[in-house]
């Protein structure tokens, strides 16, 4: 909401710096987004044109003797609209003002035109900045005070407020007034309101109905007759403007110009085009059309309010005017609406109709029933004025839709102690009775009973009213304490710590973490199949996505990750680690999805950074698998690991990651085609994704201390050929099964001539340990035979030679 | 006699400083404290001299010899020091070549953010709590005394589920502040939680906009929270996070599940409160909105607004390190550039 602050003025004193006041509304709720400045002539009087005479030398120039109050200049003038008598703006040598030609500001040096002395300059509304227009000179209404300033008599400062939705009443001038008058201890002046009526009723010409009380709780209408539509003065046009609305003509802005100083729209109807001089008030009826005043055919709802007359619809309710009974020059006789309606019916319609106005704003946001009745009187005496015409008598006004409100019953003591705060009861009287509210002290004596004017309709509760306490007194007023209470249990979520191990050990790892979107495209999500089929079960879709790229909701990271890789790949030469801790969401029948919290890491290209000395190699599958045994080690866990189908990675490079019988995750190199799909060409990537939601349960375990071994273990290395068939786990599994072996570790593996095509050699270094006691050589022999018999039972183990 | 010894203490020390390793160091000691030095030859012959002259000579020659020990000692110790130096240098290491690198991994600042601010308010009391980013209008919306047409949605521009749960609309959650009713559902008073996370706006990205974004909302529901309350605590949190001296406005605002309701700025950190353009001229940036929880609210989440009172607070994550850092651009956050994450 612009306000201008000549225009405050009118209603109520401003006895402190702008800036201040700025301040003040800002900390009671009224934010101050911009302070702009209309004017800031400097040596620009307003003058007299006492006489013109032609110029000795040039047909088209005139020498023009301008009246100044003590004194009186002759400057030279071209401009073709110099009519004595006329007040005009009159520019000293000094004056910045705008060049029209080039646009930019000049300083006005005293010249020589034509052989004739020019001091000064009559200006052209272009050149003081106040429109485009600059055929003629600025011609100012009669009033205006010869020799005092311009930027006195035009200047103004406008605040453009930030109006939050509860405060319909501050989308007008009165009650910014009031808000400053609350703030600075004082009262507003309102308009006085008279004007003559002619003896023929309103009531004898125009009937108005409402057949949809529930939409339009009150509808009030004055009648004006022998109006002569014409611009309207320049003091209404600059408010209008200032307050960033365009002038029309004098009727129509007569209703903006009361829209902006009571908050209440009104709208003009050329009242012989009402057809059957009958104002229904009703639903739109199905298939139901009107053009709007913007000249554009709308389709109306059933569920929207409709302005009409016997035959047709004339408005859209709060909306818009409609084009069939538009005010013109031709108009003659006016009516003129002040009505009430139902804020949610207005939003719907002007949302659906995309026609969001000054009118709708304010009708949504619940302005008060009472307004139409002050803002009707107050138009009417302002179009008799500007537009001549007389006023039929009287005001129609039907309101079936009349709420009584009831005074809230409070306490001061109560006020205090929800605020924290040891406000007098005085203090807390005087605020709301500097707001317009009635307070009466009830029995007991911190009990009050407060009336709440009729243009406070946020105010329901006795919160209400603490809130309004506060901010008059001034939100400054209230301490600062920290809680005090006992506190409460702390249950922390389990998820959360898991997250935060899972990213620290990550980060450790030397992986960087991403945060991407949760919304991806489907065809990202197509890119992760090597044959980009349909996606089973698909993702949930939005019903409004912005663009394809973000149309549903991820049912994984990878695609993501991918993606990042791919970015980053475009300027990284080096090892790229990322990984992204983030939810899933997948559907779930007639429920919300399920979010299911997932860490997923991708790594490619060289496995250690460029340096003097670093071998040149690149990731490969077994990087990706030691991040995640690593990753399960720091989380304490153990999982064994299976065969897996998991399509966007390779075949036969992929493992399922696989914790207490439950499959939780996956990892592998992905499938080269996946890779050319998301434009990943140089290197190779390895990627794991697991569930964390799943792993949660099977991290929360106790852990309990292992001694450590007080006698020494032995050592023995074995090295085993087997068949190229059978694995390292297999064998493992066998040694582990066996007593006193401890750590079993794989330090080299071999295929080759030396040991045939088909095998492979295996050596382990184990560890043969006791806790108790110093093994002896023959019993780890013992042991160590009875290993290698098995293997060669079961794998046809052999030693190497 | 005193003589001879005065220039040869001159020459001997001398001669040790500009020694310059451990064998010349031997011969020097040889030469000037072994046993045919000169100054043992002296010290020898003193038997020689008259007694008054022998007193002086001798206790001359005993204090130089002391004092040559020393400085000898002194000597040897700078030696080895630069001989180890030195040797090393020999042996072939550049120190100066690059050491071998290791992997850096760093979490994502937003994740750094969120992590420092818990910490303040953990140490408040405050428990952290998950919510559903993918919510029913209810508590997003309607809950919170947001109703359908209610002009408070319009500046929280909704991307809505193409699927109802039950019948029932779901949308991506606006604010975090739509955990507030399942807070209060399951928790027991006294509450202090807080919980944060993703939130979603149908808004064209740029600069200072992204459809996607962080938040952090708090809620403490107990008997006889305060307004006060809700000022000490956001006011303790802000001096932690952005520091003590800097200068802080709590002012009355408009939520519609709060009431009263409040937002919180701090001093613009380019201009000091003067204006610019970072905060739109007006010396302050907005860091967070606040309120004592509406009555209906406490209501919906099953509490007698008779009897509990409390209050809330919620906050956007990215401008914290966009203002620390002068960062420029939203959507670096969600473009995953190294170039960009390494820097945090
Ligand atoms: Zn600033």
């Amino acid at each position: 909401m612009r306000v201008s602050i000549k225009w405050l003025k009118e209603y109520v004193a401003i006895n402190l710096p702008l800036s201040d006041l700025a301040h003040r509304l800002a900390m009671a709720g009224l934010e101050v987004k911009t302070i702009e400045d209309i004017g800031g002539w400097e040596n620009v009087v307003i003058g007299q044109i006492t006489r013109v005479d032609p110029h000795p030398n040039a047909d088209r120039l005139h020498l023009v003797k301008v009246g100044l109050g003590k004194e009186q200049q002759t400057v030279v003038c071209g401009a073709p609209n110099l009519r004595v008598g006329d007040k005009v703006a009159f520019a000293y040598v000094g004056a910045e003002l705008i060049d029209p030609q080039s646009g930019e500001t000049i300083r006005l040096k005293s010249a020589k035109i034509r052989g004739v002395a020019s001091s000064g300059m009559i200006c052209s509304e272009k050149e003081l900045g106040i429109s485009e227009s600059y055929e003629g000179i600025m011609v100012l209404p009669d009033e205006a005070p010869v020799g005092t300033s311009l930027d006195d008599y035009l200047g103004d400062t406008v605040f453009d407020l930030e109006v939050t939705p509860n405060r319909a009443d501050c989308l007008s001038i009165i009650g910014v007034a009031r808000e400053i008058a609350a703030l600075t201890r004082q009262g507003i002046r309102l308009p006085q309101v008279s004007y003559e009526e002619v003896a023929s009723t309103i009531e004898q010409q125009v009937a108005v109905t409402i057949d949809a009380p529930d939409l339009g709780p009150r509808y009030c209408a004055s009648l004006i007759q022998g109006v002569k539509i014409a611009p309207s003065p320049r003091w209404m046009q600059q408010r209008l403007l200032a307050c960033g609305m365009r002038p029309i003509n004098n009727v129509v802005d007569v209703t903006n110009y009361v829209m902006l100083e009571y908050g209440q729209p009104l709208h003009a109807f050329d009242s012989p085009k009402i057809k059957g001089s009958q104002i229904i008030v009703r639903r739109a009826g199905s298939g139901e059309a009107i053009v709007s005043l913007d000249g554009v055919e709308r389709m109306l709802a059933s569920n929207m309010l409709v302005i009409a007359d016997k035959e047709r619809a004339v408005a859209i309710a709060g909306v818009m005017g409609g084009a069939n009974s538009e005010v013109s020059q031709e108009t003659t006789s006016v009516l003129l609406e002040a009505a009430n309606f139902n804020p949610v019916s207005i939003h719907y319609t002007a949302r659906s109709l995309l026609l969001p106005s000054e009118a709708s704003m304010r009708f949504e946001r619940g302005i008060s029933p009472e307004l139409t009745i002050p803002a009707l009187r107050r138009a009417t005496e302002l179009i008799i004025k500007l537009a001549g015409g007389k006023a039929a008598k009287g005001i129609i006004d039907v309101y079936p839709g009349r709420k009584e409100r009831s005074p809230i019953l409070t306490s001061t003591e109560g006020i205090n102690q929800f605020l924290g705060t040891g406000f007098s009861q005085d203090q807390i009287i005087g605020a709301l009775t500097l707001l317009g509210f009635e307070v009466e002290v009830a029995d007991s004596a911190s009990e009050v009973r407060v009336t709440i004017p009729y243009w406070r309709g946020d105010i329901q509760q006795a919160v209400d009213l603490a809130e309004e306490v506060a901010r008059i007194i001034g939100y400054d007023e209230i301490p600062q304490t920290l809680l005090s209470k006992s506190l409460p249990r702390q249950n922390p979520e389990p998820i959360a710590a898991l997250k935060e191990k899972v990213g620290r050990s990550l980060t450790g790892f030397g992986f960087q973490e991403v945060i991407t979107y949760s919304l991806v495209g489907l065809e990202a999500l197509k890119r992760l199949s090597p044959d980009s089929h349909a996606l089973k079960p698909l993702p949930l879709r939005l019903a409004n996505p912005m663009t394809t790229e973000q149309e549903y909701l991820r049912p994984n990271l990878r695609a993501n990750l991918l993606v990042a890789l791919a970015g980053n790949r475009k300027h990284e030469e080096g090892s790229i680690r990322l990984f992204e801790l983030g939810k899933v969401y997948l559907p779930r029948q007639n429920d919300l999805p399920e979010e299911r919290e997932v860490v997923c890491g991708i790594l490619s290209g060289p496995r250690f950074e460029r340096s003097w000395q670093a071998q040149d190699e690149s990731f490969d599958f077994f990087d990706v698998k030691g991040v995640v045994e690593g990753l399960l080690t720091k989380l304490d866990v153990e999982a064994s690991l299976e065969e897996a189908q998991d399509e966007s990675l390779h075949p036969t490079k992929q493992v399922a990651i696989v914790l207490a019988g439950s499959r939780v995750g996956v990892l592998g190199e992905v499938h080269p085609q996946v890779l050319k799909a998301f434009d990943i060409t140089d290197d190779a990537a390895y990627l794991f994704e697991i569930d964390l939601t799943s792993l949660l349960p099977l991290t929360l375990g106790q852990k309990m201390f292992q001694p450590i071994p007080r006698f020494p273990a032995t050592i023995r290395d074995i090295a085993l050929v087997v068949g190229a068939e059978v694995t390292h786990q297999q064998v493992l599994d066998i040694i582990k099964g066996f007593p006193l072996v401890g750590k079993v570790s794989l330090f080299d593996v071999y295929t080759g001539e030396q040991i045939g095509g088909s095998k492979k050699s295996l050596a382990y270094r184990i560890a043969f340990q006791s806790l108790t006691y110093t093994l002896t050589d023959e019993e780890v022999d013992k042991v160590q035979e009875q290993i290698l018999s098995k293997l060669a039972k079961e794998f046809g183990a052999t030693l190497r030679a | 006699m005193l003589a001879q010894l005065e220039q040869l203490k001159q020459k001997a020390l001398w001669e040790l400083e500009n020694i310059k390793d451990a064998r010349e160091v031997e011969s020097w000691r040889v030469c000037y404290l072994g046993r045919k030095s000169e100054l043992t030859k002296i010290l020898r012959s003193l038997t020689i001299l008259p007694l008054e002259e022998r007193k002086t000579v001798g206790a001359y020659a005993n204090e130089l010899k002391s004092s040559l020990e020393n400085n000898l000692d002194e000597r040897k110790k700078t030696l080895e020091k630069v001989q180890l130096t030195t040797i090393t240098r020999v042996a072939g290491i550049d120190i100066t070549l690059p050491g071998r690198p290791i992997p850096i991994g760093r979490l994502h600042p937003i994740t750094q953010t969120l992590k420092e601010i818990f910490d303040i308010f953990i140490s408040m009391g405050f428990q952290v709590v998950e919510a559903p980013e993918v919510e029913l209008d209810y508590y997003n919306f309607e809950g919170l005394n947001i109703p359908e047409e209610h002009p408070a949605r319009d500046s929280m521009a909704t991307l809505w589920v193409d699927y109802k749960a039950g019948g029932r609309p779901i949308l991506l959650r606006t604010h975090t502040t739509a955990a507030d009713l399942r807070i209060m559902e399951k928790l027991k008073p006294p509450i202090r939680a807080i919980n944060a996370g993703k939130v979603y706006r149908y808004e064209a990205s740029d600069a200072t906009h992204s459809p996607m974004f962080h938040q952090l909302d708090g809620l403490a529901v107990d008997v006889g929270i305060t307004m006060a309350d809700l000022k000490g605590t956001l006011y303790e949190f802000a001096r932690r996070f952005f520091g003590e001296d800097r200068k802080l406005r709590f002012r009355c605002d408009y939520f519609p599940f709060v009431e009263p309701g409040a937002e919180m700025a701090v001093a613009c950190s380019v201009c000091q409160g003067s204006g610019c353009r970072l905060c739109g001229n007006s010396g302050w940036i907005e860091i967070l909105g606040a309120g004592m929880v509406h009555p209906r609210v406490l209501e919906r989440g099953g509490y007698d607004p008779e009897v509990y009172s409390g209050f809330a607070f919620g906050m956007g994550i990215e401008r914290l390190p966009m203002l620390r850092y002068g960062i420029d651009d939203i959507r670096l956050f969600f473009g995953s550039d190294l170039r960009f994450l390494r820097q945090f």
